[in-house]
């Protein structure tokens, strides 16, 4: 089976919700041109990222009486749609949310678990935690979201394996920093190889798609990429520049993988739920 | 121990240039105003504006003062001429004078300082009469020790250079062609005669950017910079001068009274709608 993947590495309008709409769906119809069976778009895409206090004014419900949502879930009768936005629970919460939108319905939310406050991130004054990471069933296999932070740590990605995602798609609103002598900044360094290292461990498919743009003096650097369950790169976007950037998943490949590497087959669930139960229970 | 503070140029050109095209055009505008003072820290902005922006719309502003070294004149004028970009030349004395007349003990560091405020004015009225934004001029060196004037030369809209220290500064200048005279010349404020801005520092920028590397990037502790081979007293001068000059760093505070605050809980980015 094949799946052709498109990451939208789009630019922002900071708190502009309906322009940000429009380039949606601008990047969603060249998408179809190009054949794509699912777009990826970047963490907050509808919303722009230092939100602070913007949030509670750009926040969406994924429900088809939405004004903006209900565009994208009918431009999910074509193509499968992965959107970030701020998602507002019926108690008034605020979390930075993905939604996986296809044939006109909405599959799966997932909620950042891991909001980044230090440095210059300050996430968790202004969003609600998230607190379950679970993989879902798509016409393409079984999928795990994960934004941004949520990757930074080892467990999310872990967990989803376990949960049974085959492909899993990490969206990014990551300011360019770190710059030294290299050809790369460090904040790309670094997710290039988690999400390389992620994909050769869980013999998996990982897509990741980051944000481009200015806001202030933050530069988000672009660079989607997809590794392969053999964790080699299969395609990458420009650096800073917006882009769609398409490839053809074999999805066979995942069996090939596993039946040379079988290390999901090998994974000790029991013995990690010991260890953890003991390390949890000693503290 | 080796600090190494050699940056990718090609990176930092495209991401410098970016910004620059980014910040002026979101907010409706397409062209910019540099004061070229001769130096180097200028002419770095001013080539990054002009490669971001067009060098039709980039205008060059040159401000001397009666005692101005004639070398800073000529060397805006090498920049300009390479650049071949719109200038202008406001001396600034008949302004300042009659201020600097009525206290005739006036010290330099006064009249320093009214100076640097008095090229601010003529930048940002420049700034209305061309329709472009001020491009900022200073460098994290000069930002973290202070040595800068507040409303005066740190003014502006917006400043490609702000994190790179000077040694940087001087290592993107030279990758970006700008004339050998300015790259190879001693750095002044040129503010008063023989003004340099090491000697009225007491150190070298190539030393106190290894210091501040330390302990503003890698987070040092004073105490780890000794055993790192600083000198204790050089240390102890370059951290209080951090943290005397953080209110230049600053927009003044405001008293806390009502429930929402600009500055404490009135949170927005510059670029919020754009």
């Amino acid at each position: 089976m094949k799946l052709n993947l498109a990451l939208a590495q789009i630019a922002t309008k900071l708190g502009d919700v309906e322009s940000n709409l429009e380039k949606h769906l601008d990047f969603i119809k060249q998408a179809k041109t190009q054949k794509a069976d699912l777009v990826v778009f970047p963490e907050l895409s509808l919303t722009g990222y230092v939100l602070q206090d913007l949030v509670a004014s750009v926040a969406h419900r994924p429900t088809e009486d939405d004004s903006v949502f209900q565009h994208l879930l009918k431009a999910s009768q074509d193509l499968d749609l992965v959107v970030g936005f701020v998602d507002e629970d019926s108690r008034h919460r605020f979390y930075i949310a993905t939604a996986y939108l296809s044939g006109g319905r909405v599959l799966h939310v997932h909620h950042k678990v891991y909001l980044p406050t230090y440095g210059l991130f300050d996430e968790g004054r202004f969003f609600a935690w998230g607190d379950s990471v679970r993989a879902f069933d798509t016409r393409f296999g079984r999928v795990g979201l994960l934004i941004c932070e949520d990757f930074w740590h080892a467990s999310p990605p872990y967990l989803l394996w376990l949960d049974g995602a085959d492909i899993m798609l990490f969206s990014s609103a990551s300011p360019g920093r770190g710059l030294n002598d290299k050809e790369k900044l460090e904040s790309a360094r670094w997710v290039e190889r988690v999400s390389k290292a992620y994909a050769s461990m869980f013999t998996s498919f990982v897509a990741h798609c980051n944000r481009v743009g200015f806001e202030d003096g933050l530069l988000f650097w672009g660079g989607a990429t997809v590794n392969d369950p053999n964790g080699e790169l299969l395609a990458q976007g420009p650096y800073f520049e917006e882009a769609l950037t398409c490839v053809e998943l074999d999805l066979n490949q995942l069996r090939r993988t596993r039946a040379r590497l079988p290390l999901l087959r090998d994974e000790r669930t029991a013995l990690v739920q010991k260890e953890l139960d003991r390390i949890l229970s000693s503290r | 121990m080796q600090i190494d503070l050699t940056i990718n140029t090609d990176v930092a050109r495209k991401i410098l240039t970016g910004f620059i095209k980014s910040e002026v055009t979101r907010v409706g505008y397409t062209r910019a105003v540099v004061g070229l003072s001769g130096g180097i820290d200028s002419a770095l902005s001013c080539v990054l504006a002009v490669e971001a922006l067009g060098r039709d719309n980039v205008l060059a502003v040159r401000m001397p003062y009666k005692s101005s070294s004639p070398d800073s004149l000529a060397h805006a004028e090498l920049l300009i001429e390479q650049l071949e970009i719109p200038h202008k030349t406001i001396e600034i004395t008949n302004m300042v004078e009659p201020l600097f007349v009525q206290d005739p003990a006036m010290p330099k560091l006064r009249k320093g300082n009214i100076m640097a405020r008095e090229r601010m004015i003529v930048l940002y009225d420049q700034s209305e009469v061309f329709k472009g934004l001020v491009i900022g001029t200073g460098n994290k060196t000069e930002i973290l020790l202070g040595y800068t004037t507040q409303f005066g030369d740190a003014a502006s809209a917006m400043n490609p250079i702000g994190d790179l220290y000077k040694t940087q500064v001087r290592q993107l200048a030279r990758a970006l062609n700008i004339p050998a005279p300015i790259l190879d010349k001693t750095p002044s404020a040129d503010l008063w005669e023989g003004q340099t801005d090491e000697g009225e520092l007491g150190f070298t920028y190539e030393r106190v950017d290894q210091l501040l590397y330390l302990l503003v990037d890698q987070r040092y502790s004073p105490k780890e910079c000794v055993e790192a081979g600083f000198d204790e007293t050089f240390v102890d001068v370059v951290v209080k001068r951090i943290q005397r000059n953080q209110f230049k760093r600053m927009q003044p505070p405001i008293a806390k009274l009502s429930n929402r605050t600009i500055g404490y809980d009135f949170l927005y980015l510059r670029d919020w709608g754009t």
